[in-house]
């Protein structure tokens, strides 16, 4: 088991012509994820990479596919991601950087009522290693496991991820949330699913400045998850008020800052570090 | 990211949006502040400093004039002159403009803001009796005098919301309608503008009922500034660093900081996060740098340049977890960048990732003279023992 993704997923990419799209279809298509093809409109009927692609996601649906990868560039990435939701697509992971804040909050009220998952945006997607990767990270590096890994931010999921491998432990999925205010699937929806998973044994959560999601999982942490966790938050050296590349990256308000967010995950019981090159040590000394 | 605009270019806008602010000129020496005198009549002036920095009142740079002697005065104090404020450092920051407002008769002062909430995800109005002052503070202290209504995307802010605020803020009469036009104004621009943060710090209440912005701050969603080239046309570049003007034209995103160590690193998390590590053994890093997801070797190259800009840097770490990056590209970065420009400090790297190896290999044979590192920990020992610090 994992969780949300895995080797039946059938996945379509949104944007498969354009230079990321391509690129990234291909190395999907290498680490052996099921993309049963592409949507551009205006280009249905032709084939790329060896995969149909079609106009609408409609068309794609009744083809089978149940997860889409959004590389549709920022102005009509959120246009994007209501009609995959629309088309009744299960999993949308939303990679896209730079989508207008206010568009994804018109988004997330779109979605209220409908049945389905986004990852993102401004993510590196997910992944259930051995199985498929939906997203944008270097496959290579992951390993099949039970250990569960959840972050907001791409090339530090790369470093536990890493830093698990070396161990010889390997992850059961990686999920990529997302740096941006406004995103899809929380902290807590992965904590929630790592925690009913039975291939997963413990987890790697890794926050960073700005918002309250770490402290409101952390919450949840204490509540509900019996599963142990590692805990490390990013930006303990940020100083208020700029913005740390990611758009939700921000102390503002005296809210938001890494020692409030180490604090509450520890009240929850989570193993926090303070060096984010001891992720896997961490982890070693708990399981 | 986010950017940043001037009051007066802010009460611009208001004023598109029929959201009322008072009469004012902006004027680049003293004697156009003094004309604005004749301009806007009456008798009583308001001479602001045009900077991005907030805590202007408490600086010094909010003068209240009865002459138009007064206000060539305080136009001539201001002007060239630099500002220090809560919000700034000790150094300050020049201005290079001032408004000069007509007065008004204030009965009441409120604040009111609308901001994005994270955790509803949606636009929320913020109001209190307590304006002119830190609205932070309030917010900790007593977050009970802070009303809130949240904005349905789709419907907006309704007069029922907007009415909420203005019976809860104790208004009366007359007062009621003009707060809950002023509302949905401000919230219309709000969301027509792709705004992160409106504030109005103070609200004024006249004598005569009126419902005034005395003071107007904007930060717009850089994200969404592709459909907003007018507002694009309002940055000030003077008021930004710039190095990290120089940064975002290279399509970089640098921050300066006060140590160091300077730092170049792919992805936001894992850029913050070597700051952090470089902090716990000892060291203060220079500057936050994240090259990005798919950063070219020129990139690399003006990423070194920037950071070597800061006289205080006296290393460099690279850490780059290659993924869409390529560890071979960032080598051909660091070699042609070692070519191009005089690296006069040490310069420690860690690769790890995809196409780890010929990235190595590359470096290596390069010639150049680095010190590498297998791991972040070690990376940033390193970093930290090159310029003599405790490790």
């Amino acid at each position: 088991m994992s969780i949300w993704l895995n080797s039946k997923s059938k996945v379509i990419v949104q944007g498969i012509t354009g230079k990321n799209g391509q690129f990234h279809t291909e190395q999907m298509l290498d680490y052996g994820t099921k993309v049963i093809g592409g949507v551009t409109p205006g280009k249905g009927g032709q084939e790329t990479l060896g995969v149909p692609i079609w106009n609408t996601v409609n068309e794609a649906a009744d083809n089978g596919a149940n997860v889409s990868c959004i590389f549709v560039p920022p102005p009509f990435a959120a246009d994007a991601i209501m009609e995959s939701a629309d088309a009744g697509v299960e999993l949308i992971v939303a990679i896209t950087e730079g989508i207008p804040a206010l568009d994804m909050v018109k988004v997330k009220k779109y979605l209220e009522p409908i049945e389905t998952r986004l990852i993102g945006p401004n993510c590196p997607g997910l992944i259930t290693p051995g199985e498929s990767k939906v997203g944008i990270m270097p496959g290579h590096i992951h390993r099949k496991g039970d250990v569960g890994i959840i972050s907001r931010s791409g090339t530090l999921t790369y470093e536990a991820v890493n830093q698990v491998t070396e161990k010889g432990l390997g992850q059961s999925t990686c999920v990529g949330i997302g740096g941006d205010p406004v995103n899809g699937t929380d902290f807590i929806d992965c904590l929630e699913a790592f925690e009913n998973d039975p291939q997963t044994k413990s987890m790697i959560m890794i926050g960073e400045i700005g918002g309250t999601a770490e402290e409101l999982a952390s919450e949840y942490v204490k509540e509900y998850v019996t599963k142990p966790i590692v805990g490390f938050i990013a930006g303990r050296t940020a100083p208020p008020g700029k913005r740390m590349g990611h758009a939700g990256a921000i102390i503002s308000g005296g809210k938001g800052t890494a020692r409030e967010k180490m604090r509450a995950m520890e009240r929850a019981g989570i193993h926090v570090t303070d060096n984010p090159a001891k992720l896997g040590d961490t982890l070693e000394e708990i399981i | 990211m986010s950017m940043n605009i001037h009051e007066y270019q802010a009460k611009q806008l208001f004023k598109n949006y029929n959201v009322k602010t008072l009469e004012g000129v902006v004027a680049t020496n003293a004697s156009e502040a003094a004309n604005a005198c004749k301009t806007l009549g009456g008798n009583i002036w308001v001479v602001k400093a045009q900077v991005h920095a907030g805590g202007r009142g408490k600086g010094g740079g909010i003068i209240l004039c009865k002459t138009t002697d007064e206000v060539y005065e305080a136009a001539d104090k201001l002007i060239g002159s630099n500002l220090v404020t809560p919000q700034t450092t000790s150094d300050g920051v020049m201005v290079r403009k001032v408004y000069v407002e007509e007065g008004c008769d204030i009965a009441k002062e409120l604040y009111l803001g609308i901001v994005l909430d994270r955790e509803r995800d949606l636009p929320v109005v913020m109001a209190s009796v307590e304006g002119g002052v830190e609205i932070e503070e309030i917010a900790i202290k007593e977050p009970e005098k802070i009303l809130k209504v949240y904005a349905d995307p789709i419907t907006g802010i309704g007069n029922w919301q907007a009415r909420k605020i203005a019976f809860g803020l104790g208004l009366e009469g007359k007062q009621i309608s003009s707060c809950c036009k002023f509302i949905i104004s401000l919230y219309e621009l709000f969301m027509k503008l792709d705004c992160s943060i409106v504030e109005i710090n103070p609200l004024v209440v006249t004598s005569d009922d009126d419902i005034i912005a005395l003071d107007a701050k904007i930060n717009f969603d850089s994200s969404a500034l592709f459909r907003h080239a007018d507002i694009e046309k309002l940055r000030d570049l003077d008021e930004e660093e710039p190095l990290e003007s120089q940064a975002t034209k290279a399509g970089l995103n640098y921050i300066k900081l006060d140590g160091d160590i300077g730092c170049m690193v792919n992805g936001a998390g894992l850029a913050m996060s070597t700051m952090d590590i470089i902090k716990l053994h000892g060291g203060e890093p220079a500057n936050f740098l994240d090259v990005g997801g798919g950063a070219t070797a020129d990139q690399v190259s003006e990423g070194f340049r920037i950071i070597l800009s800061d006289p205080e840097v006296k290393a460099i770490f690279v850490n780059i977890f290659g993924g869409i990056m390529r560890c071979d590209f960032i080598a051909e970065g660091i070699i042609t960048a070692a070519k191009e420009i005089e690296l006069d400090v040490p310069l420690i790297v860690r690769l790890a990732g995809t196409n780890v190896d010929l990235g190595k290999k590359m470096l290596s044979e390069s010639g150049l003279d680095l010190i590498t590192a297998d791991d972040m920990d070690r990376g940033a020992r390193k970093s930290v023992n090159a310029i003599g610090g405790k490790s």
